[in-house]
């Protein structure tokens, strides 16, 4: 079975609104993941996260 | 399903994260810290002071080394905290791309350097057009203001992106490329007096410096999240 036809299969298998769901939570997740690291104002997640931050071009200071 | 998401996301941020530190560490943090160098020279140049009292009862501006909050020691410490926020923010993304893959797979792996493309042109392109990377020590507007306009441009970005992308009728793609424009025509919040420490020559060599290393993170990040999404295709019960 070629990965394509496994792929679709695969899709089948959920419908859309549980894919929906899924992504949406994914992307909301993913989203907090970057805020904390990335935009949080807590001092010492800025300090470790400096570099990161300036090398995103993230808003840093 | 949701084993196939954090499987893609997980092994894909990290070997992102890995390598995004390894660019950083040829080039654009070299900069980060000749910056600071001039930074450290003078520290108590008005605009910084100025910039800072707007950080609502924060104690004081990171390089000064308040003592109230902790800060990597430059050397292994700081590698290791920066490649600590590679990690949390590359699996963020991946976690993004992972998720739109459910609704979009990626029919070749090829296609995930577009969608990598994509995320390098919402998360990092288009924010830098109004707010350039910032080597530390430039003059800045409130970081609040900056912060909500990164936010606005990035969601405007992506949400533009995906309808002129796969929107049938003309008139949605228009409003696409609406949204796209509107955050550059509102414009980002810049600082009153635009000043720098550190010499024009080194400010630009870090804007090149950090789109180069984003858009290699995020074609690299995208290719591989496509790739494993497709090899975990199989083992998924949702």
């Amino acid at each position: 079975m070629s990965s394509s036809t496994l792929t679709h299969s695969a899709e089948a298998s959920a419908s859309l609104s549980q894919r929906l769901v899924l992504a949406i939570g994914a992307g909301l997740l993913g989203a907090l993941l970057v805020y904390f690291a990335g935009f949080s104002h807590i001092e010492a997640v800025h300090n470790a996260a400096h570099d990161t931050r300036h090398s995103a071009a993230f808003p840093c200071h | 399903m949701i084993k196939r998401i954090a499987q893609t996301a997980g092994f894909a941020g990290l070997a992102g994260a890995l390598f995004l530190t390894l660019l950083q560490s040829f080039w654009v943090a070299p900069l980060i810290l000749k910056g600071e160098t001039f930074e450290s020279a003078e520290p108590a140049t008005e605009h910084v002071v100025a910039e800072h009292s707007h950080a609502a009862g924060a104690p004081a501006h990171e390089h000064e080394h308040s003592s109230e909050a902790w800060s990597p020691e430059d050397g292994w410490q700081r590698v290791l905290s920066t490649t600590g926020g590679n990690l949390v923010v590359a699996v963020g993304f991946a976690l993004m791309l992972a998720g739109l893959y459910t609704l979009r797979a990626p029919g070749r792996t090829r296609d995930g350097l577009f969608w990598g493309l994509a995320g390098f042109a919402t998360f990092c392109l288009a924010p830098s057009l109004g707010l350039p990377p910032e080597l530390p020590g430039t003059a800045a507007a409130d970081l609040q203001l900056r912060q909500y306009w990164w936010i606005g441009t990035a969601t405007g970005t992506a949400v533009g992106l995906a309808l002129m992308v796969f929107a049938h009728h003309w008139a949605v793609k228009i409003v696409g490329a609406v949204l796209l424009v509107i955050p550059h025509v509102i414009g980002a919040p810049q600082p009153e007096v635009h000043s720098s420490l550190a010499p024009e020559a080194l400010e630009h060599q870090f804007i090149w410096a950090s789109l180069i290393t984003n858009a290699l993170f995020w074609s690299a990040l995208g290719l591989l999240s496509a790739w494993l999404y497709r090899r975990f295709a199989g083992s998924n019960a949702v």
